[in-house]
């Protein structure tokens, strides 16, 4: 597969269809083919998530609830800016969203590190050995967020939890006392830290493979020419492999920026509830607003939607520079 | 590549930090492997123990006795009031396999369009791509939500509580990952092949079926298998559309409110993690390099 990849390049290149352009008559006749071909895709896309964005916007403006979606409704009242300056003057927001920025570098920070190390451990292990580690972190990797959260909410649950059990039995000099019924659900600090386990534990499994792969395609002269030169292996890793990888670990960095600001269901099942406002993030708040709330509230939800779009812009941007840059979008 | 490099190597003889650098690699190696299988065997493990040991308070390492029973309560017991097993599975792969044929034919057109023309909006419709795939939908969920109330209540279909809604929401969001996929098939399928065959006489559908098809197919098997994975396991959206509808509920969903409504019914839970689990691990391992190169595209060049 890595060769398809790595193939289409030239591929597109060479076989690039202004170059081979048919005659003016025989264009003329193909010319709304494409557009064809890309309509559904187009008007399904553009129907169910590129309008909602323009919409969210619009409902961030707007006082619009349950009673606005009722035959013959009201307008919804246009509010301005109300909805951004209730959220940014409210300290609850504030901490929300303090938590999701620290809970998503975390998320981020460890992954990407055990990530890398994973994968050079991989290199250097024996092909059978590396295969069968690899196997294993695919089974982290597929398992569905549901079943992933559900498992480590079994493993830390109070009183019978494998971790609470083991915590327990291990000497109190050690790790203190108390374990056995300790929750770790009701407050943030080790609700997140659980959460940022199940996180980092479905999505290393990723990073090391990509890095496994980027590392295969280093020619190992750099690495002989390093060691010659009296490198050590964190020496050859920061004046090799990362500038060699350097699109690579671009590109990771902002897929799992992305993926960790939005983290929604790991921590619908580890809170269990919307009654802890204290262990929000932001995707968490939307939603409560938009569904939990009695009555929901869409403006207010649909605000904080914003500035969770915003967040994740801003990296799409660069997202969109690396694809750019790689010829992705010719 | 590897002869060349490793004979040199093997012919020096190993002094002892060699091994004990050896030694640490392998005992990484092997942690690595437990904390990544570790999860899936307690899930696994949980789901054949007996309810006794899953209540007491002494959690062993390995079930003393193996049972079948919590699997027998999901399947043949009712998970949620009135609904059984069977009819939660039937949804799930309902909407998951309507939105695997619906995406695969669209993203198929589509990516012979990014891959073998070049027009006016083309480059346009690969960034509106790439920038679709980003979008969360924990953000856009309320829009789509009250886009698809209205759509129900002006024309009668029903939209929210059954399958269609999240079936075409499914559908939706893996078009760009799979398009973005079969383009790089499209392309690598040499032009010329397409033009000797309508050179021969072919129609453009002979063209089609018989050249381009055979060639294309692993990429769309790959591109299907990923749409299949994100569908069965989408929880978000399923949750917000289906609201208390029971009857319509998918499995990742039904989980959760099994999961809210008793809490502590562990090996059931676990039972039906399982099972939830398998499909996606049998499939996950046809595809997983793939899932790799089409996440990091390019990025990975010698």
């Amino acid at each position: 597969m890595a060769q398809t990849i790595e193939a289409a390049p030239p591929g597109r290149t060479g076989g690039d269809p202004g170059a081979a352009r048919p005659p003016r008559a025989a264009r003329r006749l193909r010319l709304p083919a494409p557009y064809l071909l890309i309509a559904p895709a187009l008007v399904i896309l553009t129907g169910v998530l590129l309008w909602p964005i323009v919409q969210m916007v619009w409902y961030s403006l707007h006082g619009y609830s349950t009673r606005h979606l009722m035959p013959n409704a009201p307008a919804p009242e246009f509010k301005g800016l109300e909805h951004y300056q209730t959220l940014l003057s409210d300290p609850a927001f504030w901490r929300i969203l303090a938590n999701t920025v620290v809970v998503c570098v975390l998320m981020v920070g460890i992954t990407l590190v055990l990530g890398t190390l994973v994968g050079i451990l991989l290199h250097k292990l024996p092909k059978w050995f590396s295969t069968t580690v690899a196997i294993g972190m695919m089974l982290a990797w597929a398992t569905p967020a549901i079943s992933a959260s559900l498992v480590f909410r079994w493993l830390f649950m109070p009183g019978r939890g494998l971790v609470n059990v083991t915590l327990d039995r291990m000497p109190d000099w050690l790790v203190g006392s108390g374990w056995r019924d300790f929750n770790w659900f009701l407050e943030p600090v080790p609700l997140f830290s659980v959460l940022i386990m199940v996180i980092v534990w479905q999505a290393f499994p990723f990073v090391a493979v990509s890095v496994l792969a980027g590392l295969k395609s280093i020619p190992h002269e750099l690495y002989e020419a390093a060691k010659v030169d009296g490198a050590n292996g964190w020496r050859s890793f920061w004046s090799v492999t990362f500038p060699m990888l350097r699109p690579l670990f671009a590109l990771l960095l902002v897929l799992q920026i992305i993926w960790d600001l939005r983290v929604f269901t790991q921590l619908f099942i580890l809170a269990n509830s919307f009654q802890n406002k204290s262990v929000y993030l932001l995707s968490y708040y939307i939603y409560q607003q938009g569904f939990s709330a009695n009555p929901p509230n869409y403006g207010t939800g649909s605000a904080i939607a914003v500035v969770m779009t915003l967040m994740i812009l801003a990296v799409t941007a660069y997202y969109l520079r690396i694809m750019i840059r790689q010829g992705e979008t010719r | 590549m590897t002869a060349s490099v490793s004979p040199p190597r093997r012919r020096r003889r190993r002094p002892p930090m060699a091994l004990a650098r050896r030694a640490g690699l392998y005992l990484a190696g092997v942690a690595v492997l437990l904390f990544s299988v570790f999860p899936v065997y307690w899930m696994v493990a949980t789901a054949f123990r007996s309810q006794g040991e899953i209540f007491s308070a002494e959690q062993t390492l390995f079930p003393r006795t193996l049972t079948l029973e919590h699997f027998d309560r999901v399947v043949n017991g009712r998970l949620l009031p009135g609904v059984d097993f069977w009819q939660f599975l039937a949804n799930s792969l309902t909407v998951t396999l309507g939105a695997v044929l619906a995406g695969a034919l669209f993203s198929l057109l589509a990516a012979v369009a990014v891959a073998r023309f070049r027009f006016r909006l083309r480059t346009a419709f690969i960034v509106l791509l790439m920038i679709i795939q980003m979008v969360p939908m924990e953000a856009i969920i309320i829009s789509i939500f009250i886009n698809f109330r209205k759509l129900q209540d002006a024309t009668g279909i029903t939209m929210l509580g059954n399958l269609t809604g999240i079936l075409i929401v499914y559908t939706a969001v893996s078009l760009p990952i799979t398009i973005m996929m079969l383009r790089g098939f499209v392309a690598a399928v040499p032009k010329e092949l397409e033009e000797a065959a309508a050179i021969d006489g072919a129609t453009n559908a002979v063209v089609f079926w018989r050249i381009l098809m055979p060639l294309v197919a692993p990429g769309l098997v790959a591109a299907s298998i990923f749409a299949f994975i994100t569908a069965w396991n989408e929880f978000v959206v399923a949750l917000t559309f289906l609201g208390r509808s029971t009857d319509s509920f998918t499995l990742p969903l039904t989980l959760s409110y099994y999961f809210g409504r008793t809490g502590t019914e562990w090996g059931p839970i676990m039972a039906a993690s399982t099972l939830l689990t398998i499909p996606v691990m049998i499939f996950f391992l046809f595809v997983q390099r793939r899932m790799v190169s089409g996440l990091t595209m390019g990025a990975v060049k010698g």
